[in-house]
């Protein structure tokens, strides 16, 4: 068999639209210089056959995605396909690193280093907080030691204009919709030639996109994109942008990375910008020339979002960026990649080691972490070794590992990669059984298929709520195993206005930048004159909060108490927050009821008269807020909690415990379905140190807890509360106030939660 | 102060035991997923499916061995609990024709130690039709005791206990969904929990159900943390 040379370079990005844009950039001048150079793409996309024949014959460049050099890395061929190689290309490097998907790239240049050790790495990004930190990411680390990379900075690219819209309309104290700014951000479409507006999710796209339609008088051409809808719809807007026939996008972060779509001349970024780094790669894609200025307006939702993105225009001004730090890397994915090296060359344990240290992001791995991931993927890592006839690998007598039977690989190809798919639920179409939210009885099934939705979106509804689906409004009727039932909602105003306020949180840069400007009354000049207003009343009746403080008010509303603080540290963290003061004030006889968080505050209410106990000496804040907190209270509800099971489950997807993906002799078998929250409860009684566990505390840090943003907090504000007992709701506590009954009570009680809906059920019956 | 605790972990304690008539007998549902019959002192638990962790690995996917201790854990507390004269395992006991001979030894006198001073019923089901006879108690296809029937699967007759279907009920609370494990019953016929720590549940509202139950109302009795709930199944999902 004749062979081409191998590959010479290797372009990895992290979105397929990327490569595909890049590869089409460069084939233009190979081919107006008549150049030699073969440069192909490879994505999941690629067909088969297309696959096949680059392994034998590679390109000289070959664009790709960090799965694909995975899958790549562990067939056979890789020796031959990479030993020439001489350049690697990452490009947009924050963006994959930042990620368990970082993790595993690199993991593959660890393999490349050691396969090609002529080869350079060369990372692109414009948006890095900390360039030296990162660069460690593209040379190999050696034994003990931090090396960077040489950091080459471009320079002379024009300040970008960014501008605050000052609305002439009332601004809304809570929400994310910015629907009081609608007519203005149609006139700026208007006046512009082409512009991208970003929202923070899918559902204020689908929502703003109708909006905007509903006043589109001139018929303006605007367009909708974002991930969730269909490739071919979205390559048509892509096209249509491309050939400038487009005067606006509603998009969301699916437009965010360095695709270019053409002459953007103003870019329009709705909500809350929420970090520094993200705002500036959005403004970015508006006038994708260096010597021009990019131009944006931000419009903030609510008197809050204002704050944000006034700090948010600061940092742009200063081009100070707040990308993530490097990662830890995480052990269910060094578990994935172990596996795909055992599913090419057989590979020695010591050997395999050392070469995995030398990827940034696993420098400081122990050699027990190594060791005990070596035997998750051999027998699943258990004390009790009763596995060892169904080893997926085994060692030869020279000591090397290797797969024990061909399944084994094939399943590794089918689950590589570390996008874990959220559960999707269909959604169909069918017409309303009438009535209130309390008619019984079965609908009718069947119905048009609307699309798909995130199972844990459909979690947070109660039956006969409405929302916004593929562009419609539309009211939930009712669900079975894998199917949500909706019918056509009369209303305009959807129940539940959004995914929750939208998935990123708030850079902890730009919540100190928030807290800074409110502790600063002299930068408060700087603001609209309505969140002035917003802020002085609220230095008149309560406090603002000062730089390190920690502001907590207690107030009695309606027949219930109120505790509500200002960290300023995201969501995420205050929900974890959340939970752990309503566990303490459980025991404290507080009788909390239930909580609400935001981005900035967390609200908490109850029976008990907090602000009565605190007098009384029988509610200590500083006892409540200390951060032993995050010891056994922590591990108490973590045991419960379906957040950590959901982390858990992401781990054993990605460490290969389960599959994810199965061949079509597998699919037809029920039985390879299993709950990863039944191996949770088991582990965690029988195993508490198994790796998976330690993967998915290690992931609750920094996901969907918070947990260390959260830790950071309480040793901040420790010895530093302030209280504020008030007679009533403060202004600043309004914006958090307004969520409660909008937002889903994150309580976790679930006995209480099953005896009140049983209970509502029977008054429905019997009333 | 004090009263008021001692106060709730009273009404836990009577409130995770539920009572269930069932073609006109008085039985206690448990918190755990097993069933008392106090007046034959009859304890009946269903769907153990023991060594199905060790099954599932043979065909590599490596879950945890801790399956079957955990389960045969929770079966000893209940047993304790109760101390029936007789106990019932209402079929599927082990996940496959070949999974006792997986037991570990220390598994094993568990289930002789559970089986000691009293009878034992191991009632086949479709997991485990043929089991061993030195595994103590005795086998048996169905029992029947009065007016009741036990059997492994139902096929909707009245007066039938039976497991197999392995129900559990999705509940739309004020915040969120819960899915516990419960009990199916219309009062003429019943439908337990599965108690394995590794078997997973079918929705009450699948066409399974409807099979059995052919009326329209039937109840699903909630295994909640620390109380039983008892919610209409057409209120469930």
């Amino acid at each position: 068999m004749t062979r081409s040379r191998g590959l010479h370079t290797l372009y990895i990005s992290p979105l397929k639209a990327l490569a595909v844009d890049i590869a089409r950039n460069l084939e233009t001048p190979i081919a107006e210089m008549e150049l030699p150079i073969k440069v192909e793409t490879r994505t999941g996309d690629t067909p088969v056959s297309r696959r096949q024949r680059q392994r034998r014959y590679p390109p000289d460049i070959l664009l790709t995605t960090p799965e694909q050099l995975a899958l790549l890395l562990s067939s056979d061929d890789a020796p031959f396909l990479f030993s020439q190689l001489r350049r690697i290309v990452l490009d947009e490097l924050h963006a994959l690193v930042t990620s368990k998907r970082g993790d595993l790239l690199s993991l593959g240049l660890a393999r490349l280093w050691r396969l090609a050790p002529q080869v350079r790495a060369i990372g692109l990004s414009a948006t890095v907080a900390q360039p030296e930190q990162l660069s460690r990411f593209l040379v190999p680390q050696p034994n003990g030691e931090r090396k960077s990379a040489d950091i080459v900075v471009a320079g002379g690219a024009a300040a970008p204009i960014v501008e605050m819209l000052d609305t002439r309309e009332r601004l809304p104290w809570a929400g994310h919709t910015a629907r009081h700014a609608l007519g203005e951000i149609y006139d700026l479409i208007k006046r512009n030639k082409t512009t991208l507006v970003f929202v923070n999710t899918r559902s204020q796209a689908e929502m703003l996109f109708q909006d905007l339609w509903r006043m589109n008088d001139d018929a303006l051409a605007i367009a909708l994109h974002h991930g969730s809808l269909d490739v071919a719809q979205r390559r048509k807007v892509e096209g249509a942008m491309a050939a400038g026939r487009l005067r606006g996008v509603v998009c969301t972060s699916s437009l965010d990375l360095g695709v270019d779509w053409g002459d953007v001349d103003l870019v329009i970024n709705v909500g809350a910008p929420k970090g520094a780094s993200r705002l500036m790669q959005r403004i970015g894609r508006a006038n994708h020339r260096l010597d021009e200025a990019s131009r944006a307006v931000l419009v903030p939702a609510n008197r809050f979002e204002v704050l944000e993105c006034r700090v948010a225009i600061d940092a742009v001004a200063e081009n100070a960026q707040d990308t993530p730090p490097l990662r830890t890397g995480a052990l269910d994915v060094l578990a994935q990649h172990v596996l795909g090296c055992a599913c090419g060359e057989p590979f020695l344990a010591g050997a395999l080691y050392e070469e995995i240290r030398t990827a940034a992001p696993y420098a400081d791995l122990g050699r027990t972490d190594f060791d005990d991931v070596v035997d998750f993927v051999a027998t699943g890592g258990y004390a009790l070794k009763t596995y060892e006839r169904f080893a997926r690998i085994k060692q030869d007598k020279n000591g090397r590992w290797r797969v024990t039977n061909p399944k084994v690989r094939q399943s590794y190809r089918l689950n590589v990669g570390t996008i874990v798919e959220e559960a999707m639920l269909k959604v169909r179409l069918v017409r309303s059984r009438g009535g209130g939210s309390g008619s019984t009885g079965a609908i009718a099934r069947g119905g048009r298929l609307l699309g798909e939705i995130e199972e844990y979106f459909i979690e947070g509804l109660s039956i006969g709520d409405t929302f916004v689906f593929a562009g419609e409004v539309v009211r939930y009727e009712q669900m079975s195993e894998d199917q949500v039932y909706v019918s056509r909602a009369n209303d305009s105003d959807p129940k539940v206005p959004s995914y929750m306020g939208g998935k990123f949180p708030l850079s902890t840069y730009l919540a100190e930048r928030v807290r800074n400007l409110l502790a600063d009354k002299r930068a408060w000049n700087g603001l609209p004159e309505q969140v002035r207003d917003w802020l002085s009343l609220q230095a008149h009746f309560s406090r603002v909060p000062d730089t390190r403080e920690l502001v907590v008010e207690t107030f009695p509303r309606g027949n219930k108490h109120y505790l509500v603080c200002y960290p300023f540290e995201g969501r995420l963290a205050h929900q974890t927050l959340g939970m752990l003061l309503t566990r303490r004030l459980e025991r404290a006889r507080a009788r909390p009821l239930g909580f609400v968080a935001n981005e900035y505050a967390l609200a908490i209410w109850g029976l008990g008269d907090m602000s009565f106990m605190i007098r009384q000496g029988r509610l200590d804040l500083n006892a409540l807020f200390d951060p032993d907190m995050l010891g056994d209270d922590l591990e108490a509800w973590l045991a419960e909690s379906a957040l950590m099971k959901r982390t858990f489950r992401t781990c054993a997807l990605i460490s290969g415990l389960i599959a994810r993906r199965f061949t079509n002799e597998e699919k037809t078998r029920r039985q390879v379905l299993f709950s990863t929250d039944l191996i949770y409860d088991v582990l965690r009684k029988h195993q508490p140190d198994h790796v998976l566990l330690r993967a998915a505390r290690a992931d609750a840090a920094t996901g969907l807890l918070d947990l260390r943003r959260l830790s950071d907090m309480l040793t901040r504000i420790k010895g530093r509360i302030t209280h504020r007992e008030l007679d009533r709701v403060s202004p600043l506590a309004v914006p958090v106030m307004l969520e409660i009954g909008r937002e889903a009570v994150y309580g976790e009680a679930s006995d209480e939660l099953l005896a009140e809906a049983a209970e509502e059920l029977v008054k429905e019956a019997t009333g | 102060m004090n009263a008021g605790g001692n106060f709730r972990e009273f009404k836990a304690a009577v409130a995770s035991i539920a009572s269930l008539d069932v073609a006109g007998v008085t039985l206690s549902a448990d918190l755990s997923g097993a069933l008392f019959w106090e007046e034959q002192s009859l304890l009946v638990v269903s769907d153990l499916h023991l060594e199905k962790g060790s099954s599932f690995a043979a065909r590599g996917v490596l879950l945890p061995p801790y399956d079957t201790v955990a389960t045969l854990s929770r079966l000893a507390a209940v047993i304790a609990r109760h101390d029936p004269k007789t106990v019932i395992a209402l079929g599927d006991s082990f996940h496959d024709r070949t999974a006792h001979e997986r037991l570990s030894a220390a598994d094993r006198e568990a289930i002789a130690a559970l089986q000691a001073r009293r009878d034992w019923i191991w009632i086949s089901g479709n997991h485990d039709p043929a089991l061993p006879s030195d595994l103590g108690g005795i086998v048996a296809s169905e029992v029947a005791i009065g007016p009741v029937v036990f059997r492994h699967e139902p096929t909707g007759a009245a007066g039938e206990i039976a497991g197999h279907l392995h129900p559990k009920a999705r509940v739309a609370t004020r915040a969120r969904w819960l899915e516990r494990r419960c009990f199916a019953s219309d009062g003429e016929r019943l439908v337990m929990p599965s108690f394995g720590a590794f078997a997973g549940g079918l929705s009450i509202r699948d066409d399974a159900f409807s099979k059995v139950f052919r009326a329209a109302g039937f109840m699903a009795h909630v295994l909640g943390d620390s109380r039983l709930h008892t919610i209409a199944a057409s209120r469930c999902y």
